[in-house]
Order: C-alpha cells, then structure tokens, then sequence
C-alpha cells in the first residue's frame, strides 16, 4: 500500500515536470531527435496543449454522462420498457463501431477543428455510461426496493435517494471506460485540427523526430494511467461507503 | 393511446416512422463540382423524375409504415428491407440523373437524408430482430443473406457513378493492399494474442500470486492511448533493429508494419488472457469433483472439463479483441503501417470527404461483422443455448 502511494506520487511528478518544464528531459530525448534537430517541442506550450486536452475529455465525458444516465432512467422505468431490446442492440452494436471512424466520419459533417472531435467523444462515450447504468439500474436489490416502497417513497423520492446512489458505483465504472476511451481519441483528433496533446505526437511522426513522439507519448499515457486510477479509488471508495461487498 | 398489455403499434416503430419521414425531407444526394469543393444537397423528389423517384419514396413509406405493427416481428423486418431497397434505387437513379449533362468533374454523394435513412432502417431491422431473437443459426442465416445482398448491389456496378467509388476506381490496387494489410494486422494480432494469451491465462488460473501481480500491468497497458502506444513502439523497435542482428532482416523496423502489429499484440493480451482466466473460473465446483472423482489428472481436467465450460467466455474475450484491433489497426498508417487507416488520413489531409469514407466505411462493416460473428460463435460454444444478448 504504502510503495503504491510512492509510486503514484512519484508519477504525478513525473507528468507534472514533463509538461511544466521539458526542458529538464532535454538530455534524456536527445538521442532520439534527428541530428541537430529541436528536441522539446516548441511550437505550443505543452500545459496549453494538456489543459485543452483534458478540457476536451471533461466537457465531452460530462455532457455524455449526463445525456446517457438521463436516457438509462427513461429505458428503465415502465413507460420506456418498449425501447430496452432497441437499447442494448445499439449499445452491444454501436461499441464496435471504432472510435477512429466515429471521428473520421464527425468530419465531413461538421468540418474541421474541436467541433467534431467533442461531437465524437460524445457519441462514443455514451455508450459505454448507458450500458452500465442500465444494467445497475436494473439489478438493484428487490429487498431495498421494496424497503423503499414500504415507508412509503414516491418514485422520484425512490430515484433519488435508493435507485441511483445504489447505482452510482457501476455508472462510475462506465464513466471511467468512456474517460480513457475519449482520452485516446482525443489524441487522435489532433489530425482533424483539435488542439490536443496529439499534435506532439503527429508531428513527431511527420518529421521522423521520435523525441516529440516519446515526449508527447509519455504525457498522454501518464495522464491517461493516472486517472483510470484516480477513478478506480474512487469506485471503490464509493462501493465501500455504499456498504457493497465488492471492491472494483 | 394504447393498452399496457398489447400495444398495437410499436413505440420504437412509430419514432422511426416519424424520423423516417423527416429524414426523407433532408437532402438525399449532393452533386459538387468537382471531388474536393462541398456539394450542393437535393431532395428526393427532386433529383429526377416521378417515374425514376416515385417506386423508391413508395418502397421507403411503406417499409416505414410496416415498421409499426408490434405483434409481427417478421414483418417490421421485412419492412426494413423493403425501405433499404427503396434507398438504394433513389441512390441509383439520382446518381444516373444528376450526373447528366453535370460536366466530367462532378461528383454525386450520398447526403445527410440517405445516411439518416440508412441508420433509421438498420435500427428498425435491429429493434425487429431483437423482438424476433433468432438463434445462433438463424442469425449466420441473415447475416449471410445481409452480406449477399451487399455484395450483390456493390458488384453489379449500379453504383459506380458515386464519388466514393470513383475514389475507389482510381486506387483499386492500393484499396487491395490497404484491405490485406489491415486484415492481417487485425488477425495476425488477435493470432499471436491468443498464442500468448492463452497459456498465459492458464498459468494465471494455476497461480494466484502470477495473476495478481500481472493482470495489473496488463490492465496498465490497456490504459495507454492508442497513439502513445503506436509512438513508443517506434523508438523500442527501432532499438531491436538496429542492435539485434537478423531483425532487420525479418522486417522489424522502427516506423511501418512491425511497431503497429505488437502494439496490436499489446492491447490485445488484457481481454485474452483476463478472459481466459475468468473462462477457466466458470466451471462448477461439482463439475470439477466429479471429474477429480472419475480419476482424471489435472491435463484432462483442462482439457476435458474446464475449458469447454469456459468457452463462451473465452471466445467472447477473443471478440472484444478482434473488434478493437480491427479500430485501432486504423491509427497504424499514421506510422506508416498501411491499412484502411492510409485512406482515411490521406483523405483527412485532402479534405476530400469520400476518400475518408473509403477508408471509415469498409473499417466500420468489418468490425460489425465480425463482431455479429463472433457473438454468433460465442452461442454456439454455449452449453445451454443463451437468449439472444
């Protein structure tokens, strides 16, 4: 426990140093940059990059969250019972549709820039929120549901304080696939002219400089490994206070 | 509006209905110029004249309206297929039509209004078969006649005046390479993932202490982004080529196929070998007493007992890996590994928007066939049949 709390502070600083001052990695990147060639990439300040990145993710994952909770209770309750086979087609469907192509597709419909990737982070991390909540929503335990009923709570008052606390662990674990999911798209979506940290990364790879690529790389992975794990805590802390057996 | 018990019509129908036919009001086709500038959308009806768009507009009402009936599965989806004939023969009419007299650089495209069209009847076809739920075999069934169909309409060239495949005509040879190229990244991967994944998931079920100090590391790789993970490659093997002699000589090399395809091997192991795992678990204690009962060494009890029970799971893990593959091989030609991927960045950088789709397009049917595949599979290995998921 306690090496795992070293470790993680220890990559925290590691990220934090990488994008706050990369010029201390000059001498570790150097081997890998073409002769004479820049080696920290200077075009756009990395923190710039890294905010509108996690801005991009934070701004498409909320919406999505919001949008696909919304629709989960509505498939669930009795009156939108009609559209659940509907529903789980396109969930089990849809998630093979790759992320790259949702992108590519967003283009010819909205142009270029920020626009089409948040639509395509969206679209895709919607899916994997509704299917968890569905599924939590769906399993509660009968006896607390019928506890529930039997002091007397209405429907919105059983929504609100049993149904979705109770189901808050596992939407929790469907938010943190659609985070890392739209945080590897975003990485893409630098090809259509979003200002994410891809842009490191892709020109690292036009100009055969493998130090941008290592660079960039390094970044965006160490984000993505933190937060998959700041999120799993999360879960579980949660599933605890909830009084669920079953750590994440 | 109707009663709980036995609604008349289906709710999902009568929304596809209405979206349907606003759909239909959208710009079905667009004719640009030339192949780069954005085309200008037209309407259904307007592309050509009654007697070319009347059959198609009717095929599609009509499909729609056979969409409501909530008792006949059956026949909602024979609706769905009505509609999409009818979407089909305004795509060739217009085509032909709008072409004419347009100049030799004009390009057709199938607009916003087809595309709506098109997901509307495929979600009606998908809400019908869920209410029909098809067993294992009625599903390879349809999906066989699905992809005749397909092939039939592609193959009879009445599409050939579409911009994407005149894109398609100008670079077959190179569609042929990217789709070979693509298809091995994809399997070969999924190949040497179960190659690997497999043994190691059966250590991991004989080990706890290997499965909690691995399945970590391989959840860790899983979290990487696919282009960092593509971009680290690159150093790493270009590292092994230059310092392990003979790689060079076997094709690994720093940028192109051999960065991508163990990137692919990499992501792919977490799904394989977790599942594997989870698989071998499935078994029932009294399954495997009986089997310890009859005399059976630990070998005949993998081989005999606890693998068939762990199939399904397994093949499912195996599915998960090939639908991501199949995605993720798209980001290989961005370092140079070739694929569908080279059309769809070289059509990103030419804003030519039916190079794209060239590319997206066949990514998007590959993965969704395989994926009704695989799950078709994944019943069949089931012992007791499951309800369609």
């Amino acid at each position: 426990m306690r090496r795992g709390i070293l470790l993680r502070l220890a990559l925290v600083a590691l990220l934090l140093a990488l994008v706050l001052r990369p010029a201390w990695f000059a001498p570790i990147f150097a081997p890998f940059a073409p002769e004479g060639g820049p080696v920290i990439y200077d075009r756009a300040s990395l923190l710039s990059l890294s905010l509108s990145h996690l801005g991009l993710v934070a701004l498409a994952s909320a919406a999505a969250t919001l949008v696909a909770v919304t629709l989960a209770i509505l498939v669930t309750r009795p009156a939108g019972a009609a559209f659940r086979p509907l529903s789980r087609t396109i969930t089990n469907m849809g998630q093979t549709f790759p992320p790259v192509a949702v992108l590519a597709l967003a283009v010819p419909a909205l142009g270029f820039g920020a626009g089409p990737t948040l639509v395509a982070l969206f679209l895709y991390g919607l899916l994997p929120i509704f299917e968890n909540a569905v599924t939590a929503l769906s399993n509660l335990p009968p006896a607390t549901m019928e506890a529930a009923r039997g002091i007397g709570l209405n429907r919105r008052q059983r929504l609100l304080q049993v149904e979705l606390p109770l189901a808050l662990p596992v939407i929790l674990t469907g938010i943190r696939l659609s985070v890392v999911i739209a945080l590897g798209t975003a990485t893409i979506g630098s090809t259509v002219a979003a200002r994410t940290l891809g842009e490191v990364i892709i020109a690292g790879l036009l100009t055969n400089n493998t130090a941008y690529v290592l660079h960039g790389g390094l970044i965006v992975g160490l984000f993505a490994v933190l937060i998959y794990d700041a999120l799993v805590r999360l879960e579980a802390g949660l599933s605890r206070r909830m009084g669920l057996a079953k750590a994440a | 509006m109707s009663t709980r018990n036995a609604p008349a019509v289906s709710a999902p129908g009568l929304l596809f209905a209405v979206l349907g036919l606003a759909a239909l009001l959208a710009p079905f086709m667009t004719l640009a110029a030339n192949r780069i500038v954005a085309g200008e959308g037209v309407r259904a009806w307007s592309m050509a004249g009654p007697e070319a768009t009347l059959p198609g507009l009717a095929a599609i009402a009509a499909g729609l309206v056979l969409g409501l009936p909530a008792a006949w599965p059956r026949l909602r989806l024979a609706g769905a297929a009505l509609g999409l004939a009818g979407a089909v023969w305004l795509l060739v009419q217009g085509s032909a039509a709008l072409l004419d007299g347009a100049g030799d650089y004009a390009r057709v495209s199938p607009g916003a209004g087809f595309w709506c069209l098109l997901v509307i009847l495929a979600l009606l076809m998908a809400d019908a078969l869920s209410n029909l739920a098809p067993g294992p075999l009625a599903r390879a069934g349809l999906l066989a006649a699905a992809l005749l169909g397909l092939a039939t309409v592609l193959g009879s060239g009445a599409l050939a005046d579409l911009s994407i495949f005149q894109e398609y005509a100008s670079r077959k040879d190179a569609f042929r390479d990217a789709a070979w190229r693509h298809l091995w990244l994809a399997f070969g991967s999924l190949a040497v993932a179960a190659a690997v994944g497999f043994p190691l998931g059966i250590l991991c079920h004989r080990r706890p202490a290997l499965r909690e100090a691995l399945l970590p590391v391989l959840s860790f790789l899983q979290t990487i982004p696919s282009l960092a993970m593509f971009g680290i490659m690159i150093p790493l093997l270009g590292w092994v080529s230059d310092t392990v002699p003979g790689a060079q000589a076997i094709g690994i090399a720093g940028i192109g196929f051999a960065p991508a395809f163990l990137a692919l091997v990499l992501y792919s192991l977490l799904p394989v070998g977790a599942n594997t795992v989870a698989g071998l678990e499935t078994a029932p204690p009294a399954a495997l007493e009986a089997a310890r009962g009859m005399g059976m060494t630990p070998r005949q009890r993998l081989f005999q007992v606890e693998l068939p029970l762990g199939l399904p799971v397994i093949l499912a893990g195996l599915r998960i890996v090939l639908v991501q593959n199949i995605g993720l091989a798209v980001i290989a030609a961005l370092i140079g590994g070739g694929g569908f991927g080279t059309f769809v960045f070289q059509g990103l950088n030419q804003t030519a928007t039916d190079l794209i789709l060239l590319g997206a397009l066949p990514t998007v049917a590959l993965a969704l066939v395989s994926a009704i595949a695989m799950d078709i599979l994944v019943d069949l290995a089931s012992p007791t049949p499951e309800r369609h998921r």
